[in-house]
């Protein structure tokens, strides 16, 4: 097997007092969907920031292409190929697609001394990305407010793949989603991954996760409870794992495996 | 991976979007030129001059010096409305536009008078001390995590006391005159306190166009006889402002900084960088009108710009921002301040009593703002 494009290994990460990780240890394959699972609280947010850039781990190491690295800032990571779209996505409401869709990389077209934005050609990628993704806009001057927010996801996830990114996290993409809208995400990570991004994928929903992941990591209490490759692992096992051991197992015998 | 098909569905199918395209309603061209930050203002404007117009159009206030008049005194609101305008957007609020207005122009004269240096080294000085404020401003409140509306508040009291201190200190009185004198021949300040198209007024003074003075000591000389410079300043700061918002990098940035400081952090924003220069921003709008006024009138007192904070703000809203942030138009802001000197002149013109003033702009205000919260809920699709 060729080298994992990224691997963090023995990462512990405390705030003050709070072991928040306690030694988790995850590695992404090119053109893989890994799966992060566990319950609130389990430090999945807190695990992906660190892979982010967002927070320096306390302890551990990160290793891209097979090198040892240090991302002091976001942007660093950013820079070596890691997306990230956050929980509370990193959209900006009131502005348009197009401003949302180029933050922080806007196209530049000479006038005279001016420096302006290349709002045509930026314009035009943003509708093409999207239409790749399947999400017709109305115009690219729409606010991402009038967005559902499946197409917002859609609108991070397309920007994320547009600017050349190698890892793709994406945290809790689908939580807060409807059936619909669920899937259509869900499609986007299978279109994504098969570009060969490697696609980190955080879900406290099993289903979800086993619709488009390869392996699977379960995150109970700040560590790892193991990884497991697509097959090896039934939905109840993993649902069994990230409630922490018996006490959803006793649960689902009196709601009669509806959980 | 036939799992993964069968349960994601169809991702290029037909169904999902195109029911999700039935429930776009067709947004009609009219109404997408009309549905913008701004047109509460350009309603606001347009009343505002009907109005006037109605009431007021004997009065000379459509006259060259009538139009002049007013032109100056919005010009004046144009200049701090812009600044307040960028920095508001940005998500962050300067109360101490008006003590910071007192301030600079308490440092021209003294240096320029009291002290005697060269006029345009004390306007360079109040304007290095300006952007320093305005700097330390924001980054207190980058640095203390506290609201922008405590920190500046405090700034309007230090501001305020440390002006009226250095002036008792120095010259044992409030105002300081003779910068006119001091100001004379000067190539810095004729750039905040001179007129062009002097030669277009005489022209027009002589082809009768406008009217010239009959008799005294300017008799022939045309009424007006030119543009002042503080209204080329509110113009050039207005382009400015507007270009650098809409059509750059950085005024993709005040958007973001404004919108949700997070979400742009995230995507590498340099947000408090932006913040920080906005804040200088306004001191130097600030100080550019301290200056043109301090040239004007002749001297700087300790107690000008009282109030202005407020109705730099009071512009910025009515032309269409949002006081939390993320939303505005320095255009809106610049109609907003157009507003603010039309009804303050026109009321003067129209012979009304002044305390009236406040009755009406107050109404204004609240027209203007319950127009642009809708508006601003049809682009945005806010809740
Ligand atoms: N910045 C922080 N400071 C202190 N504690 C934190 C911080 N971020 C997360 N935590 C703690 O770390 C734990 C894991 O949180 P998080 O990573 O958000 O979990 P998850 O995303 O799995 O729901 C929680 O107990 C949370 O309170
Ligand atoms: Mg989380």
């Amino acid at each position: 097997m060729s080298t994992p494009l990224i691997e963090l290994v023995d990462i512990e990460k405390h705030f003050g007092s709070v072991i928040a990780l306690n030694g988790v240890s995850v590695s992404v394959n090119a053109g893989e969907c890994h799966c992060l699972l566990g319950d609130n609280g389990a430090g999945k947010s807190t695990f992906i920031k660190t892979m982010a850039g967002v927070h320096q781990p306390t302890r551990g190491k990160i290793m891209l292409d097979g090198k040892q690295v240090v991302f002091s800032t976001a942007r660093h990571a950013i820079d070596a190929g890691i997306a990230t779209v956050y929980q509370d996505l990193a959209m900006i409401p009131l502005m348009s697609v197009t401003r949302n869709f180029w933050m922080g990389r806007e196209p530049i077209r000479k006038v005279g001394p001016l420096r302006l934005i290349d709002f045509e050609h930026a314009n035009q990628v943003t509708m093409d990305e999207m239409a790749r993704m399947g999400i017709r806009l109305r115009e690219p001057g729409q606010a991402v407010g009038t967005l559902s927010g499946g197409e917002r996801q859609t609108v991070a996830i397309a920007r994320s793949v547009y600017f050349g990114a190698k890892v793709l996290i994406l945290d809790e993409p689908t939580s807060a989603l409807g059936v619909r809208q669920t899937s259509n995400v869900l499609a986007t990570i299978d279109k994504v991954r098969k570009k060969g991004i490697g696609v980190v994928f955080i879900s406290h929903n099993v289903r979800h996760a086993m619709a488009v992941g390869d392996r699977f990591t379960v995150l109970n209490r700040g560590q790892t409870l193991g990884t497991a490759k697509r097959g090896e692992i039934k939905p109840e096992e993993l649902q069994e794992l990230m409630a922490g051991g018996q006490e959803l197992a006793t649960l689902e015998g009196s709601l009669g495996g509806t959980v | 991976m036939s799992q993964a098909d069968t349960q994601t569905g169809s991702p290029n199918g037909g169904p999902p979007e195109e029911d999700v395209d039935e429930r776009i309603r067709e947004v009609s061209s009219l109404r997408k030129a009309l549905v913008r930050p701004e047109l509460g203002s350009i309603c606001g404007a347009v009343l505002v001059f009907v109005f006037f117009f109605l009431i007021a159009r004997d009065s000379g206030m459509f006259s060259p010096e009538g139009i002049l008049n007013w032109s100056v005194v919005s010009a004046q609101f144009a200049i701090i409305a812009v600044g307040a305008c960028l920095l508001m957007i940005a998500g962050e609020f300067d109360l101490s536009v008006g003590s910071m207005i007192g301030f600079s122009g308490i440092i021209i004269a003294l240096f320029s008078v009291t002290l005697g240096y060269p006029m345009w080294l004390a306007i360079i000085i109040a304007f290095v001390v300006a952007l320093g404020i305005g700097w330390l401003n924001g980054y207190l409140v980058i640095r203390t995590g506290l609201p922008s509306f405590i920190v500046t508040l405090a700034f309007l009291y230090i501001l305020r006391g440390l002006t009226i201190f250095i002036a008792i200190k120095t010259t044992n009185k409030t105002i300081i005159g003779g910068v006119r004198d001091a100001a004379e021949g000067d190539w810095l300040a004729a750039v905040f306190g001179g007129k062009i198209f002097k030669g277009l007024f005489v022209w027009l003074g002589d082809q009768g166009i406008i009217s010239t003075f009959v008799a005294g000591n300017r008799a022939g000389e045309p009424v007006v006889d030119g543009i002042p410079m503080l209204i080329v300043w509110a113009i050039g700061l207005v382009i400015f402002g507007h270009i650098l918002l809409t059509r750059t990098r950085f005024g993709n940035w005040i958007f973001a900084a404004g919108g949700d400081a997070q979400a742009a952090r995230y995507t590498g924003v340099p947000v408090n960088r932006v913040k920080i220069l906005m804040f200088m921003f306004t001191a130097f709008c600030a100080t550019v009108f301290a200056t043109c006024q301090v040239i004007e009138f002749g001297s700087a007192a300790a107690d000008r710009g009282l109030l202005k904070e407020f109705e730099a703000i009071i512009s910025v809203v009515i032309g269409g921002a949002l006081l939390t942030g993320g939303y505005g138009s320095v255009v809106g802001a610049a109609l907003g301040a157009l507003i603010f000197g039309v009804v303050q002149q026109g009321l003067f013109f129209a012979g009304v009593e002044s305390s009236l003033f406040r009755v009406f702009l107050g109404v204004i205000l609240l027209l203007a703002v319950i127009l642009n919260t809708y508006i601003r809920r049809t682009i945005t699709g806010e809740r």
